[in-house]
């Protein structure tokens, strides 16, 4: 077990490297960033010193073995927009993004998971076919639309909630929450619902494809022959049998849940992780391009390694079958 | 457990009250813009927005009013004592935020900031050659040359208190490269001016309070004000409907008729002094993007006119602009300095004269071109060259469009990159409001000892042009000087070395509840803004 976490984290590490290597080497692709740090009536000699100054004129090779050497020493650099350090900016604005994607994945289980048992169970009820109409809208329609949509309705028109921002934070050591605060809970509710509506169908699907393939195989049927109460059969012997997938599957989700958290950012101008990437893509800041890039696939490679030692946990069968493995 | 709900409960209901309590003893405004102001450091970026924002916090020595006229500041009046000398008397008893005396030392200090190495203001720091105070209220700013325009040019350089800045190592201004990583003037503030930072979060809110101490009597009565960058057009506007923000700008042209529905809000609308042209490389031998090989169509002055002959300015103002842009025959808005109404005319919009030019010239079958155009710096900006690709169709020119985001343009045309372009859409407003600016930087000869012509993208050149802004530089006589400047428009004019399209129009939304002035550089100016009772 030690073996295979230590494996893991050295992959990581090598996929980190890549993300960044490939990352780099899109940036020039992006603009030019002395434009947007400089005033239209700087001269050309003071903007071309300034690019100097930014070790933008070296080789790509040059500036990459910078960055990488200075990530090493978990230094980012410093912001060419805000004109601080990366990594400052990124304590500042993850716990908006965390409390997002967390809140988020709660609604999406919560909801998901007994809507898929549900639907499930009572394949024909007029329930079941109203919550299957109600995921292919959650699956179909963009995430920004939805954000829009939700704006429009309870933020417009009916005026029940702020439709920007994050409300009144309080904070915690360096930590912001929203949690305290009735504005900090009033703004989380549509950013959530938009970012959860669609990992909330995915699971919800799945859970019942899961289910009904489940419900079908012998042991559920002895269970019922040995005369367990329904509730029992459903929610702890065929349940339990169908989460493997779903692991695996919230647990990729949870990363892309980070990651596209970014259009529902923008959308709500959510101060998280998303909005700051968002606005150094318009601005070309490639410091904090950079280290978001980066810091994503470490959050991928970490929920990865997790979800792998929750099969462990979860399936007995892998267990044995590596012990077993192990012994050839 | 039920203990946990109801501290929950307390907590809520505390929040609530203490929103509640907030709202009813103090006039609160909230505003929106698409971007954050970068830094809070007065040296840090010359920046129409940024410093715009400042403005509120910190002062110079002169300012605009509501009218955009020129008045004291900090300065209470100013006199040209040798031509190269300008004498500013102090204003006495001001105080900065913090309670200490503003006094001549410390716009000394302040012109000195400008020229450290994170200072994008340079080019006001290059106005001056020295300062030298005389006594705590009277300072001498002697210029390089004799300066007649200085006033004008000053009005975006902020004083810093001096004391303060060497007390928090702020004495340099901030540096986009680091090494001065949190540099205390980046996130906090210590001005003179009407505003005090309560609160700065980069890029996503920023409160200001009213400064009870500040020297000037102005119409605001804000007690406090709540900024917040919102990037999204939809949610800015959606901001501005639901009455979560008081004022947001810019409004998409097409959103007016959604706010004149709405119940409550307006767009506020105006001529901005920002002019919007078409350039054409007139340097190189041969147009790097054209079919057309071993020549350059564009150093002939028919093509010049008749490109802009067959272009349909009404046709661009009335379905591209919505009404809401005034062509332009001149490369400045009436708001500018040297702007001159007589000479405020275009050659008539006229295809067959615009064929007959290109034959004469020797393309009647016209030629093929790519047009460099931005897609989200000006107002609708990728539709108005859509809209000119379209109409030189008619005169058999092929026009490539390559619309891309600012960032990306910018990289393309500008200096640093060779002024790679044949064919383009900018737009400028002269940062001093004055015309020499843009005959400086736009139309004068590039690349010469005098380093005028930065922004002359597609190097048109006539020498005349330099030598007429040497001059207007210096020219103390306005009578002579306007004489200059209606010169140098003229030449310009009759070699075609731009196609001046419109002034763009200003697009705020504005609450129903507030009053605000709308300033003709987009400058949001929160002295002038009164919430109504």
């Amino acid at each position: 077990m030690i073996t295979f976490v230590l494996q893991r984290v050295l992959q990581s590490i090598l996929v980190m490297l890549t993300v960044a290597l490939i990352a780099f080497g899109l940036f020039r692709y992006v603009g030019d960033p002395i434009n947007n740090m400089v005033g239209q009536d700087t001269t050309i000699e003071e903007r071309a010193e300034l690019r100097e100054r930014l070790g933008l004129n070296d080789a790509f090779l040059v500036q990459f073995g910078r960055f990488a050497a200075n990530a090493a020493k978990g230094e980012f650099g410093f912001s060419y927009q805000h004109r601080r350090p990366v990594s400052e900016l990124i304590a500042e604005r993850l716990p908006a993004t965390l409390e997002l994607s967390l809140v988020s994945a709660i609604l999406a289980l919560v909801i998901g998971i007994p809507m898929g048992v549900y639907t499930a169970i009572r394949r024909h009820g007029a329930m079941s076919h109203a919550f299957m109409t109600l995921s292919l809208i959650g699956i179909s329609l963009p995430t920004f639309l939805i954000g829009i949509l939700l704006i429009l309705f309870f933020g417009v028109i009916l005026r029940w909630l702020p439709t920007f921002g994050r409300g009144d934070v309080i904070e915690i050591g360096w930590w912001t929450t929203g949690f305290l605060t009735a504005s900090g809970l009033k703004s989380l509710i549509m950013p959530a619902i938009t970012l959860a509506l669609f990992q909330m169908t995915l699971i919800m699907r799945l859970v019942r494809a899961e289910m009904l393939e489940v419900l079908r195989t012998d042991f559920v049927k002895f269970g019922r022959a040995r005369g367990l109460p329904d509730r029992y059969v459903h929610f702890v012997t065929a349940l339990k049998n169908t989460l493997v997938p779903v692991i695996t599957i919230t647990g990729l989700q949870l990363g892309s849940i980070i990651a596209f958290a970014i259009i529902t950012e923008s959308v709500f101008q959510w101060p998280g992780m998303g909005l700051l990437f968002i606005q150094a893509i318009g601005e070309v800041d490639i410091p904090v391009m950079a280290a978001y890039l980066v810091l994503i696939a470490f959050f991928f490679v970490v929920i990865n390694l997790i979800v792998d030692v929750l099969y462990y946990v979860v399936d007995p069968r892998l267990r044995v079958d590596r012990a077993g493995s192990g012994g050839h | 457990m039920k203990h946990a709900k109801t501290a929950v409960r307390a907590l809520l209901a505390g929040g609530l009250m203490m929103g509640a309590a907030s709202a009813a003893n103090a006039e609160t405004f909230k505003w929106a813009f698409q971007g954050d102001l970068q830094t809070l450091d007065p040296h840090g970026l010359f920046e129409t927005m940024t410093l715009g924002f400042q403005r509120n916090i910190y002062e110079g020595l002169v300012a605009r009013n509501d009218k955009m006229e020129m008045e004291g500041a900090l300065a209470e009046s100013w006199e040209n004592t040798e031509p190269t000398t300008w004498r500013f008397k102090l204003r006495k008893g001001v105080k900065f935020h913090d309670g200490s005396d503003f006094k001549a030392d410390d716009v000394a200090f302040s012109v000195e900031r400008l020229r450290t190495e994170g200072s994008d203001m340079k080019v006001v720091a290059a106005l001056i050659k020295e300062a030298k105070v005389i006594d705590d209220y009277t300072i001498d700013l002697i210029t390089p040359s004799p300066n007649p325009i200085l006033p004008l040019q000053l009005e975006i350089f902020y004083i810093m208190d001096k004391q303060w800045a060497e007390k928090n190592k702020a004495v340099a201004a901030t540096n986009v490269k680091g090494g001065d990583e949190g540099n205390f003037a980046n996130l906090n503030a210590n001005g003179t001016g009407p505003f005090i930072v309560k609160e700065r979060q980069s890029g996503v809110k920023t409160v200001l309070t009213r400064n009870p101490n500040y020297w000037g009597s102005i119409p605001t009565n804000v007690t406090e004000a709540v900024f917040t960058p919102i990037d999204q057009d939809a949610t800015r506007v959606a901001a501005l409907i639901s009455g979560n923000v008081d004022m947001a700008y810019p409004i998409p042209v097409q959103d007016w008729k959604r706010l004149e529905d709405a119940a409550g809000v307006k767009p506020l609308t105006g001529p901005e002094a920002r002019t919007i042209f078409l350039g054409f490389d007139q340097l190189r031998e041969e147009l790097t993007t054209s079919n057309l090989k071993g020549k350059n169509p564009c150093k002939d002055v028919r093509v010049r006119k008749a490109f802009m002959q067959a272009i349909n300015i009404d046709a661009i103002k009335a379905k591209v602009m919505r009404g809401a842009a005034t062509p332009t025959g001149l490369m400045v808005a009436p708001q500018i300095n040297g702007f001159n109404k007589s000479m405020n005319t275009r050659p008539p919009y006229d295809v067959e004269a615009a064929k007959k030019l290109m034959a004469d010239a020797g393309y009647a079958d016209g030629f093929e071109v790519t047009m460099d155009c931005p897609n989200n710096r000006y107002v609708n900006d990728e539709k108005i060259c859509q809209a000119s690709a379209s109409m030189l169709a008619k005169i058999n020119v092929k026009v490539n469009l390559l619309a891309q985001p600012k960032s990306k343009y910018f990289g393309k045309v500008l200096a640093q990159n060779n002024y790679d372009t044949s064919f383009f859409l900018l737009g400028w407003t002269p940062s001093t409001f004055d015309s020499h600016n843009p005959i400086a930087s736009l139309m004068a000869c590039r690349g010469g000892e005098d380093k005028l012509g930065a922004f002359n993208l597609g190097g048109y050149c006539n020498p005349k042009i330099n030598e007429l802004a040497a001059k207007i530089q210096s020219e103390t006589d306005q009578e002579k000087r306007q004489a200059m400047i209606d010169e140098a428009f003229k030449i310009h004019q009759d070699e075609v070395g731009h196609i001046p399209l419109h002034q763009q129009p200003l697009s705020w939304g504005v609450s129903d509840k507030v009053d605000v002035v709308q300033r003709p550089d987009n400058v949001f100016d929160l002295r002038y803004t009164v919430v109504k009772k």
